[in-house]
């Protein structure tokens, strides 16, 4: 019972900050329809700066620096880069966030050296919050929980409550309509995709001291990003942190479950001693292949609903 | 080709000339190749090993080289991948250079054995010695050993022994973690091999294998851990695995000890930080503090020098060890041919450069060398990566307790 409890709590903290992470990309992706292969990288991007930026003057200012500058420079990837291949269709925008994952990489690697950052939790928050059955509750946790509650809330309020919202929506859908009434919807797209990369780099700043900074962070957190946004539903912010949330249960009690395939026929009084092809696949724990769990998830997902969770289109 | 784009053409080329003989040094130094990975995600690792062997191979030449020549450096890059490795093989053996090293990676190790052993079969005339100083799978010198190869490292069994014996007798109850492919597995199973051996009265809780590099979130093993109550995590994880691992048990306020193999991988003292105090420990051939702890003064002279310029550790004494015996051998030799420099190097003893004799045993071409033990604390002479603590002796197994028995049955060359 203890470790039901206290997975579900680890599970909820890793689900949040993946919907952290997570939401910058399926806004980008659902509004522009680009998929941003180098949503990580911004997020490693935003984790270096804050590192560097707290150096010098603190945690909290670093929380807020970093992202603006993140959500700059995506700005600038947008007016200087992604809006001049759009023109050449999806292919083209995939194929040039691809590339600057690359670029990315390289540049961090050459900026900030190949080793990890001493990038540490500030202390003010480096305490236990209470205790549960005898484990602690950081208070950085906390931290984590209350920050991407607040964006998941401000995202959703900006985009269904606002003007500026409002108008997102349009140029968004409906782009020549949305021109013809006067808005500006270059610039809209330009301030979407800066958005999405400021939330990555909120994501990278609270992320970048709960693991380790170095530049394997954006290989590290890729893959399961696409997959919690395939999963969600594109153009569903809920459907994402449901899909975030799920997916952080899903690997925290894969690794406390020890049972295998083999225990599921075992009632029935089969039992496997020979040693064949299928012995390794039946009796490998559950725990030892959780990380690949959410990817079965997600190729279930497109096969029996393409759409996802809570998506309003297919994939 | 139209007349502009053949000069574009052959600047390139003449480019490409001048860069390839970049190290312009006389055409008479002794080429050693050392292929490792200097590009993709495992490239910290050889960037790092690139920086200490440059600084080596000056040492050794200041020190006269071999037959009055000087060694040069040659790297190749193989991403961490076999096939590359083998491309890197081919250009070595094209260029006549008869030395190549790799110090990143079992699999490549695995590959280079075979690929060495073929090539040297079919140009008996060109021949080429595998210098191992970090390919670490045990089996590579017991049933894969090959007389081409030489490993300037211990092996993991080697390390489990000594992992073992450190463990203090109040422990009784450990939990294995490690990272569900070659190594870790290699590690999973030596450690099993010698608590039975030497510890029959340790229980192990827990024993697991976790997917290599995948694992984001760490809590759900701490939780795990703690239920099981374990006294000790013995783990062969390092970088990421490690360094998120031992933050996570912080958090939790898991009170366990961390026997790790490789918490002082270059890179983990800094990640891990304060986390580790006085209950990470970790096996390895060299610390800032071992000349302290046996009074080499030349040594510590050697260290602080290298700490004064670098911001990372030097603690790989074996590929010293390796480049002075290399030296040795050939000047013995009184030739570079492989094949009088495998011989000279059979049996070879040594002293390396804290005094402790190191052998490289003639059945199975390993290293048999000291391992020290230590924990990561506050109470040392000289930290780790500038972080405030470093790594404190408790424990060494001496070269005689490190020389453990082989199966190896070597095919050795006719002539």
């Amino acid at each position: 019972m203890e470790i039901v409890l206290i997975s579900l709590l680890n599970g909820l903290v890793y689900g949040m900050l993946l919907f952290m992470l997570a939401s910058g990309l399926t806004l980008i992706f659902s509004m522009m329809g680009v998929l941003n292969f180098a949503h990580a990288s911004i997020y490693m991007i935003g984790a270096y700066l804050a590192f560097t930026v707290s150096r010098f003057i603190g945690f909290f200012p670093a929380l807020i620096i970093a992202p603006i500058l993140c959500g700059l420079l995506g700005a600038g990837i947008e007016v200087w880069g992604l809006r001049r291949v759009h023109q050449n269709g999806h292919i083209a925008e995939l194929l040039f966030t691809f590339g600057l994952v690359f670029i990315i990489q390289r540049g961090v690697q050459m900026t900030w050296g190949m080793l990890p950052m001493a990038y540490r939790v500030p202390q003010i928050l480096d305490f236990p919050l209470f205790t549960l059955f005898g484990a602690n509750f950081p208070a950085y946790r906390g931290f984590m929980l209350l920050i991407s509650a607040g964006m998941l809330l401000g995202t959703w309020l900006l985009l269904k409550k606002t003007r500026v919202g409002l108008i997102i929506q349009a140029a968004l859908t409906h782009p020549q309509m949305a021109s013809s009434l006067g808005h500006n919807v270059p610039a809209v797209f330009t301030i979407v995709f800066a958005g999405g990369c400021l939330l990555a780099g909120l994501a990278g700043v609270i992320g970048g001291n709960y693991q380790t900074t170095e530049p394997g962070m954006a290989d590290a957190m890729g893959p399961i990003v696409f997959v919690v946004v395939v999963f969600g539903g594109l153009g569903s912010l809920a459907g994402c942190f449901i899909a975030s949330i799920i997916m952080g249960m899903v690997q925290t009690f894969a690794v406390v479950i020890d049972y295998s395939l083999i225990d599921l026929v075992k009632p029935l009084g089969i039992s496997i001693t020979a040693d064949n092809l299928l012995t390794e696949i039946l009796t490998v724990p559950v725990s030892r292949i959780g990380a690949l769990l959410p990817f079965a998830m997600m190729i279930l997902m497109l096969l029996f609903r393409p759409r996802g969770l809570l998506g309003t289109r297919d994939t | 080709m139209t007349k502009r784009s053949r000069r574009l053409f052959y600047t390139v080329a003449m480019l490409g000339l001048m860069l390839a003989g970049r190290p312009a040094f006389a055409a008479d130094t002794i080429k050693i190749a050392y292929i490792d990975p200097f590009s993709g995600p495992f490239a910290s690792g050889g960037d790092e090993f690139l920086k200490i062997f440059k600084v080596l191979f000056d040492r050794e030449n200041a020190k006269g080289g071999a037959l009055g020549r000087k060694f040069e450096l040659v790297p190749f890059d193989d991403k961490l991948q076999p096939a590359e490795a083998l491309i890197a093989l081919k250009s070595v053996a094209d260029q006549n250079i008869h030395f190549v090293m790799q110090c990143t990676g079992s699999n490549v190790g695995a590959a280079l054995i075979d690929a060495v052993a073929k090539h040297n079969a079919r140009n008996p005339d060109n021949r080429i010695i595998y210098l191992n100083c970090g390919a670490l799978a045990t089996e590579l010198t017991n049933e894969n050993c090959d007389f081409w190869q030489f490993r300037f490292a211990g092996n993991v069994e080697m390390r489990a022994a000594a992992r073992i014996k450190s463990l203090p007798a109040s422990i009784k109850k450990v939990y294995l973690l490690n990272q569900d492919y070659l190594f870790g597995q290699s590690i999973q199973h030596d450690t099993k091999k010698w608590l039975a051996k030497l510890r029959p009265d340790i229980q192990i809780v827990g024993d697991e294998l976790m997917p290599f590099g995948k694992v984001q979130d760490f809590s759900p093993y701490i939780a795990k851990i703690k239920a099981s109550g374990a006294q000790s995590v013995i783990t062969g994880n390092y970088n990421r695995d490690l360094n998120l691992l031992i933050k996570a048990a912080v958090d939790d306020g898991l009170d366990v000890r961390f026997d790790t193999f490789l918490g002082h991988l270059i890179g983990g003292p800094t990640a891990i930080g304060a986390a580790g105090e006085n209950r990470m420990t970790s096996v390895y051939e060299y610390s800032g503090n071992v000349p302290v702890d046996l009074k080499v003064p030349e040594a510590e002279k050697f260290d602080n020098e290298w700490r004064a310029k670098h911001s990372t550790d030097f603690s790989t004494i074996n590929f010293m060890t390796m480049l002075d015996m290399l030296a040795q051998a050939i000047d013995k030799a009184g030739s570079t041919d492989p094949l009088k420099v495998a011989l000279a190097l059979e049996d070879m003893h040594a002293k390396d450069m804290v005094g402790q004799e190191n052998i490289m045993r003639k059945e199975d071409h390993q290293l048999l060398l000291p391992y020290y033990v230590g924990v990561f604390s506050k109470d040392v002479k000289y930290d780790s990566e500038h972080t405030g603590f470093g790594w404190k002796t408790i424990m060494t197994a001496s070269t005689a307790d490190e020389t453990l028995p082989t199966t190896c049955k070597m095919k050795r060359p006719a002539s």
